[in-house]
């Protein structure tokens, strides 16, 4: 099966600081991946790079076996990728609801002319977007929280709704940008199942995570980056035991 | 019904300016509503003034065509002037439209075929009340349908947070210069309107300090609901007028007062109400709810 | 250029700097612009016209008590139009906004108490003799202009680059937080600077009343204008850059002037601006920013 994303040596400088050096690796489609590696390894890069908010310097990225050089985030987005923020970034004047309902763009269908005339189409289909919007946030256990303004939600339930707005795209990849950063132990469990059901359903997902008991319960692979280089990768277990992580994680002669 | 009769004819051209500025209101809010303050309203409306102006007046044009030259050529300049511009951002988006605005009105000021500075006059009467508020209302009926729209929500989207916007599969550039030009169209045909209600158009009157005005209504109003620019340029059109009114029976001179009580509506709406007139009853609302709780 | 646009050239571009310096320190410190400081600068020349008709000042007494009261009106700003705004998501748009309407009332103030007419300095504040330099002719009137903004440029960088309080706003202006862990009064710094910008501007006010022998409420729409043009020429938030672009719009505005007619003036300064603004919007002077990015 061919990759649904794949890294080539992916290069990012920032004015000499080589954030992601030569990084190449693959996600499967259906493949929870995950990636990790010590504070400033090039995590959050590699997930800008490939949502296209920034341009590598070097080495390919391909989406579905197009590569994605130069294009623009929302062409990229339109390819069936989606993203979460490791600093959230939701539209914070705007409910839950309309947070989930901005990350449906590409999927509404929707004729200008008949908008405008206000005819009962338009009408229709934005009465199926707002239960869809309300019925993802179900899904994350926001159903009680869809009108208020999301800048008024915990950490915890902010984090939720940008999985959700991202989940609304139905993205053929998910990059998750440390999902349960801030998050208590119910959240960040009930987030590992969810990803887990979201790769059932065949979504792709490159997660980003700092939690390792949850990067080994819900990823099929494991890459491990360091100082922009990937030092190891393979399955939970076999990743666990390479030495190569051991001493980058525990410090020491690398 | 003769009382009414003669307050509307007492009133009847604060009306109509009422409603024009409420337009240019509008247009300012275009692209306000996703986050840009580009201030190249006053720019487009002296384009839309002048092209109007032009064919009444020098080649005997009805005024149907009259108005739709003037809201098409400002939309026509919208989109190069918008390309390259709407990369900048924030105050610095707002100085690149400001010096378009000024290099349009010194451009009429150069340009002797229009009078120079002097501007036109003689300008036929050609625009009614009931005009201005056709375009407000139709202007308004279309900025209400794009709301809750896929094209509303990502304007929304754009003003909350651009990059997270793109990522969403958002073409953000497209919208922006859109609501460019939709406001460059309402700030033409508003100015094709006022120069045919007025009788005259000077390049003077289409300076920073007009474009400020425009803003400062549309910020009043409130920037939160699309109809917040026309509450606020019908509040600060109609304060001058109830202040010259006021003014005798305090004791005061109007003249430089009005500035000044202007000067201090402006300030305690920015500082107390951030968005706005509009918002004021849910404020209200909250502060009772707050009370009944503590109570 | 002959020798006589030259001095013209830097009798005007030496006002424009001085307006911009202040301009262009606010918006490096807080990233806003203050709309209000062409307000100051139109109330520091009542105040000297004052001062020297009505209490019969000498002008170079009047001077530094009229930039004293700018800098007193620089702080009044600050306190009702910036700090309560700081923090807000929107402070871009509406200090803009709230610095306008401060504008508004200085302007309706300057009307209530000196009227909408313009007003002179009386005959002789400065004697207009003339003294022939690079083969034109200068006024002592404009010797003394320029030389009292060379002098307040230098004061500035002493200020800004020797001093403590330099220091300190220079912090605030790199990162207000990092420069709050580092112990510096964040408030006092923005205060200061908010201080020394406007008594830079009503310097500026002061002389152009002078140089052009005309105070109004409304000489400090033109400037204000003129003033943002040289502040992106320079790069927004760029001392030495302001002034560069400061003396480079004086230069180019008198030339234009003598060889294309004075309505061009404007019309090419404002055509150049939004150029550099499109191709080039960190300014001619100004180092590469992330800012507008």
């Amino acid at each position: 099966m061919t990759a649904l994303l794949a890294l080539e040596g992916v290069e990012r400088v920032f004015g000499g600081v080589r954030a992601v050096d030569g990084a190449s690796f693959e996600v499967r489609p259906g493949e929870v991946h995950g990636l990790i590696g010590p504070n400033g390894a090039g995590k959050t890069t590699i997930i800008n790079l490939v949502s296209g908010l920034l341009q590598p310097t070097g080495g390919a990225v391909h989406v579905g076996g197009q590569p994605i050089r130069g294009l623009a985030p929302h062409r990229i987005a339109a390819l069936g990728v989606a993203r979460t923020f490791q600093n959230i970034r939701l539209f914070p004047e705007l409910s839950a609801r309309d947070n989930v309902i901005v990350g449906e763009h590409l999927r509404r269908k929707e004729s200008l002319p008949a908008r405008l005339l206000g005819l009962p189409p338009a009408r229709e289909a934005e009465q199926r977007v707002r239960e869809r919007a309300e019925a993802l946030l179900a899904r994350v256990g926001l159903e009680d929280r869809m009108r208020e303004r999301v800048k008024n939600l915990s950490y915890g339930e902010q984090r939720r709704v940008e999985i959700a707005r991202a989940l609304a795209a139905e993205p053929k990849l998910l990059l998750l940008d440390e999902p349960t950063a801030g998050m208590n132990p119910v959240e960040v469990e009930a987030v590992a199942a969810l990803i887990a059901k979201v790769a059932a359903e065949g979504h792709s997902v490159l997660l980003v995570e700092h939690n390792v008991r949850l990067v080994m319960d819900v990823c099929h692979v494991i890459t491990v980056l360091n100082f922009g280089k990937v030092i190891a990768e393979g399955p939970p277990a076999k990743v666990a035991e390479d030495p190569a992580v051991i001493t980058a994680y525990l410090g020491g002669p690398a | 019904m003769e009382w009414l009769q003669e307050t509307y004819l007492t009133y009847q051209s604060t009306l109509g300016y009422i409603g024009l500025n409420a337009l240019l209101a509008l247009s300012v809010y275009t692209t306000l509503s996703c986050g840009q303050l580009a201030l190249s309203s006053a720019g487009f409306a002296a384009i839309g003034a002048y092209a109007a102006s032009i064919l009444t007046l020098n080649f005997g044009q009805s005024f149907p065509v009259a108005l739709l030259a003037a809201t098409a050529l400002p939309m026509l300049v919208a989109v190069p002037l918008g390309l390259p511009v709407l990369r900048i951002r924030g105050v610095f988006l707002a100085i690149a439209t400001i010096a378009f605005g000024e290099v349009v009105r010194l451009g009429l000021v150069n340009w002797d075929y229009v009078n120079g500075a002097q501007g036109l006059v003689a300008i036929p009467q050609k625009t009614s009340v009931w005009m201005i508020y056709l375009a407000v209302a139709l202007a308004l009926l279309l900025l209400a349908r794009l709301r809750g729209s896929k094209w509303g929500f990502a304007l929304e989207a754009i003003r909350e947070d651009e990059a997270a916007a793109r990522t969403m599969g958002i073409h953000t550039t497209v919208y922006k210069l859109a609501m460019l030009v939709l406001g460059a169209a309402l700030a033409g045909l508003a100015g094709a309107l006022e120069a045919h209600y007025s009788f005259m158009v000077a390049p003077n009157g289409f300076g920073f300090v007009r474009v400020v005005d425009m803003l400062v209504f549309a910020v009043v109003g409130g920037t939160v609901a699309y109809y917040g620019p026309v509450v606020g340029a019908a509040f600060l059109t109609v304060l001058p007028e109830v202040l010259r009114e006021l003014a005798p029976l305090v004791g005061i001179e109007p003249g430089p007062l009005r500035f000044l009580v202007n000067g201090v509506v402006l300030l305690s709406v920015i500082l107390f109400l951030p968005n706005g007139i509009v918002s004021l009853p849910a404020r209200l609302r909250e502060r009772r709810r707050a009370r009944s709780v503590t109570a | 250029m002959s020798g006589q646009q030259v001095i013209n050239g830097l009798f005007l571009g030496s006002i424009y700097a001085l307006f911009a310096l202040g301009y262009t320190l606010v918006f490096g410190v807080l990233d806003i612009l203050n709309l209000a400081h062409a307000a100051v600068f139109m109330l520091a020349s009542f105040v000297a016209l004052t001062l020297v008709a009505s209490a019969g000042l000498h002008i170079l007494l009047a001077l530094p008590l009229a930039v004293l009261v700018a800098g007193l009106l620089g702080l009044v700003l600050e306190r009702v139009a910036f700090r309560p705004l700081r923090g807000r998501a929107d402070s871009n748009i509406s200090g803009l906004i709230s610095s306008l309407a401060m504008a508004a009332i200085f302007e309706a103030i300057a009307h209530e108490i000196w009227g909408p007419n313009v007003a002179r300095f009386p005959f002789g504040t400065l004697t207009d003799k003339q003294l022939h330099v690079l083969g034109g002719v200068v006024s002592r009137l404009q010797l003394t202009i320029i030389g009292v903004a060379l002098g307040l440029f230098l004061v500035l960088w002493w200020l800004v680059q020797r001093t403590r309080l330099g220091r300190e706003v220079r912090a605030v202006a790199e990162s207000p937080r990092a420069a709050r862990i580092l112990g510096v009064d964040v408030d006092r710094a923005i205060a200061a600077s908010f201080f020394i910008s406007s008594a830079l501007g009503g310097a500026a006010g002061v002389l152009f009343g002078l140089a052009f022998n005309s105070v109004s409420p409304d000489m400090g729409r033109s400037v204000e204008l003129k003033g943002l043009a040289v502040i992106i020429l320079g790069g927004m938030g760029s001392m030495t850059g302001a002034v560069l672009a400061g003396f480079a719009l004086g230069l180019v505005e008198v030339f234009v002037v003598a060889h294309l007619g004075g309505s061009y003036r404007d019309a090419v300064s404002f055509a150049t601006l939004f150029l550099i603004l499109v191709l080039r919007p960190r300014g001619l002077f100004g180092a590469p920013s992330l800012r507008e990015a």
